[in-house]
């Protein structure tokens, strides 16, 4: 649910990025950070564990310019990837206009990539939301790693709706942009037609 | 509730403004925030200057929502009021209309009891701003009409 203040002239769009454990949801956020020009880029919070796990979530805001004369801002928020804070991924997707599914590439988390597609097609429909309407692009990290599945695999266990994937390596930056200017877009998109209603 | 687009305008804008900072005075606050349950921020009252009001606004989402959580857990729909206490400054937060959140910071020229009080009045007149604001949306659903695919791309030259 994107929030448009005709007064401020600001259209907000919330875009989650989700995923197993580790995948690099927060990888992703933090190269953005570091590359966005700090005009461009709010400070990033990071709620997480003392070993740096997410522990609620990750949140970055981003200004990427105005449209329309209207200033457009984006808040990339992470979901806690481990199985047991359901609770936390379920609040967090709350209001979203758009996500991004994180999946590791590596041959060992094949499982936990297609648990936790699931898991947010479940929490997507407890929210109200459609998991076959929502704005979605699918990210397949960790491609630089040894033992790593295939993308016609990856594509066939998690992707069956064929959103756009992109194949990165969010330590090195690889990927991480060309996902998240598709997300953007297909959020815009749909604001353009006036929400999902 | 997670369906189509909250769109604020001009009167309504205003509207809440205005009454955010009736609110100030006469709680004898610091700064008033009003933060949609998503984390975005729609109007501010008083000196926010030294606030990181986008921060902010996301974790009073976040903490509303953890405890909202919370209270599901005992079979409560909701704890609406939230009070957290510093040792200068102290922060009220609570729900309005269901969907927003009113952010109260102040400190001890000020009491938690004071603040409350004049919460709870504002809290009705926020209400029907609200209201109207939705009503307002709902007779025009708004998106921004004439977005083109240029328009989108010209965000990322």
């Amino acid at each position: 649910m994107s929030f448009i203040n005709y007064s401020s002239r600001e259209i907000n769009c919330k875009i989650v990025y989700y995923g197993p454990g580790l995948c690099g949801k927060t990888t992703n956020l933090q190269f953005i950070y570091k590359r966005m020009s700090p005009e461009a880029r709010g400070k990033m919070i990071s709620l997480a564990t003392e070993s740096e796990r997410t522990l609620f979530f990750d949140f970055l805001p981003l200004s990427l310019g105005e449209i329309r004369g209207f200033k457009t801002r984006f808040h990339l928020y992470t979901v806690p990837g481990q199985v047991f804070y359901d609770a936390s991924r379920r609040l967090i997707l709350r209001g979203v206009d758009g996500v991004v599914f994180c999946a590791d590439s590596q041959l060992t988390r094949v499982d936990a990539n297609e648990e936790s597609m699931e898991n947010l097609r479940v929490n997507l429909r407890e929210q109200g939301y459609d998991p076959d309407r929502i704005p979605m692009v699918i990210q397949y990290n960790k491609r630089d790693l040894p033992n790593v599945a295939s993308l016609a695999e990856l594509h066939a266990l998690l992707n069956r709706r064929n959103v756009p994937e992109f194949e990165a390596s969010a330590t090195t930056g690889v990927g991480v942009f060309e996902t998240l200017k598709a997300v953007i877009k297909l959020v815009l998109i749909d604001l353009k037609r006036g929400g999902r209603q | 509730m997670s369906q189509g687009n909250f769109i604020l305008r001009e009167p309504e804008y205003e509207a809440l403004l205005s009454i955010l900072r009736r609110l100030l005075m006469d709680a004898s606050a610091k700064v008033a925030f009003l933060v949609d349950k998503n984390g975005t921020l729609l109007a501010s009252a008083g000196d926010a200057v030294g606030f990181d009001t986008t921060s902010l606004a996301s974790l009073a989402a976040g903490n509303i929502a953890a405890t909202g959580g919370l209270a599901n857990l005992i079979g409560e729909k909701e704890f609406s009021i939230l009070f957290h206490e510093g040792e200068r400054d102290n922060m009220h937060l609570s729900v309005v209309a269901e969907r927003l959140i009113l952010v109260i910071v102040f400190d001890r020229r000020s009491s938690v009891g004071l603040v409350r009080l004049r919460v709870r009045q504002a809290t009705a007149r926020l209400t029907e701003v609200v209201a109207a604001a939705l009503a307002a949306g709902d007779a025009d659903p708004g998106g921004i009409e004439e977005l083109t695919e240029a328009d989108i791309e010209s965000l990322f030259k």
